[in-house]
């Protein structure tokens, strides 16, 4: 009557031998598996990438998808030049990084430097609060909050001026401004831990020498920090290159060089806007979008691994 | 090695979602084709289905109707168990293609010339494409004459003072290259790639809620869609009304035509089972779920 409750009790840590190799095996397998989704994944969207976007631009002409500036997809004799889609991406993402990353890296100073305790409790998740925001809230708001005040400027500024296209407010301006502001998570999250492990026996020897709390800040810290803020600077230009849903609620969408005041359509918007009913070489010419817009992000991936790979040297030294 | 199953299992779930994603919608509501093969020529009366025992229907031509098209044709085959196809190669095409009897419908949106009826093609109107016109709401211009409107929309006239209103600039909304909106509003008003548009918006919705939220705003959507949120303008002095659209006065308006090589009673029965089912209220029902006006 005893015997089956002592077999029970004889499961022990060492186990058989095999089930332990079973295990082993298993879990290495698992482990094997779930890395290989990641590359297959890339793998995958890189082929499929070239293999749908590639056949148009030579149907069209290579010159004439990236250098035309006439986007006529529907027309009788349709043209499909993206040259000023692609600029108002370049020039809409500086622009906001020219915004943003001031902002940003002040704040992660703010927050690894200056704040007491209490007062980086109070940012710090106000932080975090906006890098969880969904990005089409931030183009929702950006349809109630920025556009009406940059439609007021304008209206302001091209008062008297007969040539203008007013745009109600969906400009490149208001896009860069809600672009700035989604970038800022990003950049102060990278930017402070990069900051928060600089030693503190650089500030201590800094301070020693003389130097104020703000020599020490520019001098010593930040330039010890730099290649965390350039990481963080490059995720944020990955970050305004790719979004989409906010871009497309406040932009305006039509193709226009890209000036401040301009209705422009980005690298992204093009896709999501016209995707819906597109067909044909259309399409195809959509996907070729696509597939910059994936050379573009992939420069930037190089970029940034480069960066980083210098700024591990440096720190080895 | 159980684990190892389910981690291949997973892989190829992760995989295969996206083919999954593609053909989602396949599956619809089959239920009432056996009932209707029971006693198929008295169901025909009651709500147009009928089993055709896999008849094929083929369509060309407008790309207008491409939406209309395959939400009818996809109702159709699985109440009626039929196979009808639609291609949408333009409207020229499909009248052309009717007429040299390589397909049994012929899709146009607009209506036939004389010429193509005298070559014996039957103007089926199945339904009616109304577009309306809408401001903002503190707009107080309410009537556009059709120049006027074209020259708004070409760029030309850029103040609302110029017609009549307040010194407010124009901010001409439109929606995306592709949509049907936008090719039959640029095509009544014969200003195909000629539009300036200020914003590009890439949905009926969209249209609505900017219209609503510029001063000085302007933009077209679908006759159904229209709300209090915004004014609609009268078109050379008609409302953008069902009855005045019906009886042609208003003319941001076209009609959807499946047109047949003479009558319909003497085309093959898929086909007169097809237009039954026009008529029936399911199909009166998917006129009216893709935003159009009943011809009846």
């Amino acid at each position: 009557m005893e015997a089956p409750s002592k077999t029970k009790k004889q499961f022990s840590i060492i186990g058989s031998h095999k089930t332990k190799s079973v295990v082993e095996v298993t879990a290495n397998i698992i482990f094997i598996v779930c890395a290989f989704v990641a590359i297959i994944a890339v793998l995958a969207i890189t082929v499929y990438m070239i293999y749908s976007g590639a056949p148009a631009l030579f149907k069209v002409g290579i010159l004439d998808i990236l250098f035309g500036t006439t986007w006529a997809p529907t027309a009788e004799d349709p043209s499909f030049g993206i040259l000023y889609i692609i600029l108002t991406s370049i020039v809409g993402t500086a622009l906001a990084i020219l915004i943003g990353v001031p902002i940003a890296l002040m704040t992660a100073i703010f927050l690894s430097e200056i704040a007491n305790t209490k007062l980086a409790a109070i940012v710090r998740p106000a932080v975090e609060l906006l890098a969880g925001i969904p990005s089409v809230v931030y183009g929702l708001l950006g349809i109630l909050m920025v556009n009406p005040v940059i439609y007021k400027l304008e209206k302001f500024i091209f008062k008297d001026d007969p040539n203008h296209q007013f745009t109600g407010g969906a400009n490149l301006l208001s896009a860069v401004l809600v672009l700035a502001i989604m970038i800022l998570p990003t950049v102060i999250n990278i930017s402070e831990t990069s900051l928060r492990s600089v030693p503190q026996d650089y500030r201590n020897s800094s301070l020693a020498l003389g130097a104020s709390k703000i020599q020490t800040i520019f001098k010593v810290t930040v330039p010890a920090a730099k290649s965390g803020i350039i990481t963080g600077i490059v995720l944020g230009i990955g970050r305004a290159l790719g979004e989409a849903m906010a871009i497309v609620l406040v932009c305006g969408n039509s193709i226009n060089f890209p000036l401040p005041f301009n209705s422009v359509r980005t690298l992204t918007t093009a896709i999501v806007s016209e995707m819906g009913y597109a067909g044909g070489l259309h399409r195809e010419v959509l996907f070729t979008i696509g597939l910059v817009l994936f050379a573009f992000i992939m420069v930037i991936n190089i970029l940034l691994s480069t960066v980083l790979k210098k700024g591990g040297k440096k720190d080895d030294k | 090695m159980k684990l190892k199953k389910v981690g291949i299992f997973a892989l190829t779930a992760v995989l295969s979602l996206g083919l999954l994603a593609g053909c989602g919608e396949e599956k619809t509501d089959n239920t009432s084709t056996p009932e209707a093969s029971s006693d198929s020529s008295a169901a025909s009366e009651e709500n147009g289905t009928v089993d055709l025992g896999g008849a094929k229907i083929t369509m060309s031509g407008s790309t207008s109707m491409e939406k209309f098209c395959s939400a009818l044709t996809e109702a159709f085959n699985a109440d009626c168990n039929a196979m009808a196809t639609a291609e949408y190669t333009g409207s020229g095409a499909g009248i052309e293609a009717v007429t040299a009897g390589t397909v049994d419908i012929g899709n146009a949106s607009r209506a036939l010339k004389d010429e193509e009826k005298a070559n014996g093609l039957a103007e089926n109107i199945v339904a009616i494409d109304g577009i309306a016109v809408v401001v903002d709401k503190e707009n107080t211009v309410a009537d556009l004459t059709k120049d006027q409107l074209i020259s708004i929309y070409k760029g030309e006239i850029t103040n609302w003072k110029d017609l009549g209103g307040k010194d407010e600039a124009i901010v001409v909304i439109g929606r995306e290259a592709g949509s049907g909106t936008r090719g039959a509003f640029e095509e009544l008003l014969e200003v195909e790639d000629a539009c300036k548009y200020a914003q590009e918006v890439d949905s009926t919705g969209g249209v609505m809620a900017k219209v609503a939220a510029t001063p000085g705003a302007i933009g077209y959507v679908s006759l159904d869609v229209i709300d209090d949120t915004v004014n609609t303008v009268k078109l050379e002095g008609v409302e953008a009304t069902e009855e005045n659209i019906k009886s042609g006065d208003y003319f941001l308006s076209r009609p959807f035509v499946m047109a047949t090589k003479g009558e319909i009673s003497e085309q093959s029965e898929a086909v007169q089972a097809l237009f039954d089912y026009i008529n029936s209220d399911k199909g009166q029902e998917i006129i009216a779920k893709v935003g159009l006006i009943s011809a009846k």
